[in-house]
């Protein structure tokens, strides 16, 4: 058996602890996703998505429970390295596709190598463009963010989450601001990364449409998992 | 580091006006901080040498006679009363040996005996008192410039010559050319040609020397091959006290710099010092807080994208650099065109503020060390300043930040 890419093991997460308006939103999640999978995260307003997305992304501290990231404990690990995991492992998502404004298309999808490596090298470079062309966005890249609309903005998004091939892209609502037509693209596109990189995907999403379209759906109520089904595949 | 120049570089672009207003105003604070320390060492060494007029720097003079009681032995009654010496013209005792070891000294620039004491110059029915003062033209020149100051004739002493100050022409009605009469209380003294008129800038100093040849004045002055005084140039011309004395300690004479000698302007100049010292302080802090002021704004506008970053995967260590590097960037550029504009400021200001007689107060100056440290400590203000910015621009949670 494989390690499990993320393997969270009852955590908890109580914002304001010891003080009266402490409040517990996750009550002992167990929840792992492997390599390859494509998950999608569904749940009613409230119910902790969010919570439990950030403490997946390293960027939130869980309270109590255990984290292995590829086998590695992680959950008391300190910012530093967190910060390293997050770039080698993790690939982001948002909702409002959270763009650096100044930089062009190109240098957005550039960065997490800059990042990484120090430079842009000419490997980066190939490998940038390819990731925009595959994202339909070939003719955009030397534009500014501001000058594309959402739906390509949030496809140069998803190009700058894949840019490391990181081992599982977390997705906060990636369509949720866009008009049906552009999310069904958006993410067809999404699945198609998983089907040819082999890329593992954890997606929350309100729309029942995309999460039927999910090959594992795993539902939040309450901070506590009421369903984790997998379908068909 | 190629990230964080990327990020700061392009985020003070994204800042358009608010960057250009800072550098700008950082520009104006360096540039006025160049303008005063170029010109303030200048302006002060102009202002010396014009209150000073023909004194040295340093003078080495006989020491004071003194008279000694008694010695007081036990059963001996002695009278208390000591009457202080009149101090008689004497000579600096083995002068030649003094002014050979002072031309031997580090950071002395030129060393000149001279002969004076009083003495009448008459022309005609008109006779005023003056000083007689005897030199060697070629050693005098060097450490008092008076070559600078003549406005008539040519500074060159033959036996016979005499060089005076235009009021005290103006005076006795003479003219280059002209013979006047110099006596003294030991002789009746001979007629000397004006070679020479100078003009030190001060009426009670045009009035004042009557310079004759150093045999001359020995001779008119009873100082049969001595001297009075042996005055002395040197380099530092603030450091002059602190040489007088080091000489002192050396020789068994009296020596006295112009600080001592002047000590009202001293400390008027050092008063000077201290005010444009403050000045440039304060600027600094100005720049400094306009710095930080703009650059905390900024990290308010970037939350989003500073969280970003840190979501991405960029450490904190990398958010705070991308901040310092802001704040020295705004610094090493305000430093560059502050000190051009400043170069520029003082040429203009030289040309514009000019003493009474025409010349130039202070001459601009290209200077690599002033420009140097200032684009330094610009740079290191500009850190300074972006500290508090980028300390809180690396604490910022991503998480929260995100959420905005």
């Amino acid at each position: 058996m494989t390690i499990p890419i993320i393997d969270l093991r009852g955590v908890r997460k109580t914002y304001n602890p010891g003080t009266p308006v402490a409040a517990e939103v996750l009550h002992g999640i167990d929840l792992a996703v492997s390599e390859g999978e494509f998950a999608c995260l569904i749940g009613p307003s409230g119910s902790g998505k969010s919570t439990l997305l950030n403490l997946i992304g390293l960027l939130e501290w869980p309270s109590a429970g255990d984290y292995l990231l590829k086998g590695r404990p992680i959950a008391q690990a300190d910012d530093d390295e967190r910060t390293r995991a997050r770039l080698e492992t993790l690939g982001f998502v948002f909702q409002f596709h959270h763009l650096l404004p100044a930089f062009t298309a190109l240098e957005n999808v550039l960065l997490p190598g800059l990042m990484r490596y120090g430079a842009y090298t000419t490997e980066q470079r190939a490998g940038a463009v390819e990731l925009l062309s595959a994202v339909g966005l070939g003719e955009a890249m030397h534009k500014l963010p501001g000058e594309l609309s959402g739906g390509m903005q949030q496809r140069v998004a998803i190009a700058r989450a894949l840019a490391l091939s990181p081992d599982l892209v977390l997705a906060d609502e990636p369509t949720g601001n866009l008009d049906t037509h552009t999310a069904d693209d958006v993410f067809a596109l999404l699945r198609r990364f998983n089907e040819t990189r082999r890329t593992a995907f954890l997606i929350v999403t309100h729309d029942p449409r995309l999460a039927a379209r999910c090959d594992r759906v795993v539902e939040l109520r309450d901070g506590t998992l009421v369903d984790d089904s997998v379908r068909g595949g | 580091m190629r990230f964080e120049w990327t990020v700061a570089l392009r985020f003070l672009r994204e800042g358009g006006m608010q960057t250009v207003l800072i550098v700008a105003g950082t520009t104006a604070g360096i540039a006025v901080i160049v303008f005063i320390s170029g010109f303030l060492g200048d302006l002060q060494r102009d202002l010396i040498r014009r209150t000073l007029g023909v004194q040295p720097h340093v003078i080495v003079r006989p020491a004071e006679e003194v008279a000694r009681p008694l010695h007081r032995a036990a059963g001996v009654t002695a009278l208390d009363q000591v009457q202080a010496r009149a101090q008689r013209l004497r000579s600096v005792d083995q002068w030649q040996a003094l002014q050979a070891a002072l031309e031997a000294t580090p950071g002395v620039r030129a060393v000149s005996p001279v002969a004076a004491g009083p003495g009448l110059v008459a022309r005609g029915d008109a006779n005023r008192s003056v000083t007689i003062t005897g030199i060697v033209p070629a050693r005098y020149v060097a450490v008092t410039r008076l070559d600078e100051k003549i406005v008539a004739g040519a500074l060159r002493l033959n036996p016979g010559d005499v060089v005076i100050g235009t009021d005290l022409a103006r005076d006795l009605g003479a003219a280059v050319g002209d013979k006047v009469r110099l006596s003294t209380a030991t002789s009746p003294g001979d007629a000397y040609q004006v070679r020479a008129i100078y003009d030190l800038g001060q009426r009670n100093l045009n009035r004042a020397y009557a310079y004759v040849t150093l045999p001359a004045a020995q001779a008119l002055l009873n100082l049969p091959g001595g001297v009075s005084s042996v005055e002395v140039s040197i380099e530092d011309l603030f450091g002059a006290e602190e040489f007088a004395e080091r000489l002192q300690a050396r020789v068994p004479h009296e020596v006295e710099s112009w600080m001592r000698a002047n000590s009202q302007l001293r400390t008027a100049l050092n008063n000077q010092t201290v005010m444009t010292l403050l000045v440039r302080f304060f600027l600094a802090l100005v720049v400094a807080i306009g710095v930080a002021s703009v650059l905390i704004v900024s990290v308010v506008q970037k939350t989003r994208e500073i969280g970003i970053l840190r979501a991405m995967g960029a450490p904190r260590g990398r958010i705070l650099r991308v901040f310092l590097l802001q704040g020295a960037l705004i610094g090493a550029s305000g430093a560059a065109l502050g000190s051009a504009c400043g170069y520029a400021l003082t040429a203009v200001m030289g040309e514009v503020l000019r003493a009474d007689d025409g010349t130039p107060l202070f001459i601009a100056q290209f200077s690599p060390a002033l420009y140097g440290y200032t684009v330094l400590g610009a740079v290191v203000l500009g850190l300074i300043a972006a500290v508090m910015p980028a300390r809180r621009a690396a604490r910022l949670d991503p998480a929260e930040a995100i959420r905005l």
